[in-house]
């Protein structure tokens, strides 16, 4: 399994990449391989406001529906947009061309709060 | 209860499944990917391990008669070496199982769902009659379906049977892959194909025969995750999703199975009542406008009002549309009328269509 050592995770499988107040989020290798074929990601509007740990978009597999968590507060300042038409880039890439949305936190010290690489693989 | 592993588990394993229990069975819901599964089996071949179905065979001089008795089709239409979709009802026309009835000549083969063998077991020995004897077999069995386009050019290069010669819904024993077996022209995906039923103990043999003749065919297992995909695009009923024992064939669009002018079948006189009064509710396809995928307890509505419930739905990779079926009231049953379907606390829009949809 890729768990990258340079992310941040969730115990709901999203991996979290900061670059200064902006975060990267996206989901991990295991959760696109439990999903499986992944046929639609619902994203939301540039600009709306997501708590921690609270939904922000849903993924529609062939086999499951499961929603998105954000790992951080703060306002979407961008979203990938080619996932559109091709959900399936975060099947084969998932930390990279497949990432979802990009958010501007607004409190970095809910950071501190998600699992490093080594906490997020004590998972399993 | 322990969980329980067909011939095939080891091989599933070392293929990479992704294995999850069914029917008190460990079985594979895919491999490479649902999508591309299904795929294959539209465009070639694929390979299934359905060993998890149940097998019971009725034998003895009144054995015709038993199977008439606890199936609405009619059995004695068989001739040796035919095959029947049927299925068993309770007393009051609700479904006990959906099943294939085999006539081997001196006995009758059932076929039914995994999930309800112990369940019909039960139930057709409590209408046993004098005369006959029942005997489940399906832990003996290993039953493979092999189903797309080069499914007969693959088996036939394994076998002295002239497998073209097999029509649908006939079957033949013979030798394949050096294997006594029942060789079936019967599948759940639609396809041209067979299922195979032998015994147990040369599963890997006859799985790996398969994949070496089918290698120039591009064949691949199959799991039970296109399986379901598949059925679905011809409109072929799930039990426990689009049949149960709170419906009954006439509404599920079985009508051409049941036959109620035959000798009496338990269900027959609530089943001649349902007829007469004309049909409530019927099980009709749709297609869902946009990307959510309709699901087994969504909602259906219409002006608002909950008017029935998604039994199955999948995103169908050949028509590239999300579809599904549902119970709906008679008058909104036909295709061309719209409904809408709440799932999530979100509405999308969704359009009766003809049936099968593939």
């Amino acid at each position: 399994m890729n768990i990258p050592e340079n992310l941040k995770y969730t115990k709901d499988h999203e991996w979290a990449r900061i670059e200064g107040s902006i975060v990267v989020v996206g989901i991990t290798d295991y959760a696109q391989g439990e999903l499986g074929d992944i046929v639609y990601i619902e994203l939301p509007a540039v600009g709306t406001r997501v708590s921690a740990s609270q939904g922000f978009g849903t993924i529609e597999a062939v086999k499951a529906v499961s929603d998105l968590f954000a790992p951080v507060s703060g306002e979407v300042v961008e979203i990938n947009s080619k996932l559109e038409n091709a959900p399936e880039i975060v099947n084969d890439d998932p930390y990279g061309e497949g990432w979802m949305i990009k958010i501007k936190i607004s409190d970095p010290k809910e950071v501190d709060t998600l699992l490093s690489e080594a906490d997020y693989k004590g998972l399993f | 209860m322990e969980v329980k592993k067909t011939g095939l588990y080891e091989v599933h394993r070392r293929l990479g499944a992704k294995m999850v229990e069914f029917a008190g069975y460990y079985m594979p819901i895919q491999y490479s990917g649902i999508l591309e599964e299904h795929k294959r089996v539209r465009t070639t071949a694929g390979v299934f391990d359905v060993s998890h179905m149940g097998e019971i065979e009725i034998r003895g001089p009144r054995a015709l008669e038993m199977v008439n008795r606890i199936t609405i089709n009619d059995a004695g239409k068989l001739s040796v070496n035919q095959a029947q979709y049927s299925a068993m009802c309770y007393e009051d026309g609700g479904i006990v199982d959906d099943l294939l009835v085999y006539h081997r000549g001196d006995h009758y083969l059932l076929v039914v769902n995994a999930s309800n063998t112990g369940k019909d077991f039960e139930w057709i020995m409590r209408h046993k009659i004098p005369g006959v004897e029942i005997e489940n077999t399906s832990e003996r069995i290993t039953q493979l379906a092999v189903q797309g386009k080069a499914a007969p050019a693959i088996l036939q290069k394994l076998t002295d049977v002239d497998l073209s010669q097999i029509k649908s819904y006939w079957f033949t024993e013979g030798k394949l892959a050096g294997t006594p077996m029942i060789i079936s022209a019967t599948g759940y995906t639609g396809e041209p194909g067979f299922e195979l039923y032998f015994d147990h103990a040369h599963s890997e043999n006859v799985w790996n025969r398969i994949f070496e003749a089918g290698k120039e065919f591009a064949i691949a297992p199959i799991g039970l995750g296109a399986r379901d995909s598949l059925r679905l695009e011809k409109k072929y009923c799930l039990y426990g999703n689009d049949i149960d024992q709170t419906t009954n064939p006439l509404e599920a669009g079985l009508g051409w199975i049941t036959k109620l002018d035959k000798s009496d079948f338990i269900g027959r006189e609530a089943l001649l009542k349902i007829k007469e009064a004309g049909l409530k509710r019927k099980l009709a396809g749709f297609e869902v406008e946009g990307k959510m995928i309709p699901r087994h307890g969504y909602s259906v509505q219409k002006y608002g009002q909950v008017v029935g419930q998604v039994t199955s739905g999948a995103f169908s990779p050949v028509l590239e549309k999300n579809i599904g079926l549902a119970y709906l009231k008679t008058e909104l049953a036909n295709p061309g009328e719209t409904v809408e379907i709440e799932a999530r606390g979100k509405v999308v829009p969704a359009k009766i269509v003809k049936t099968p949809f593939v």
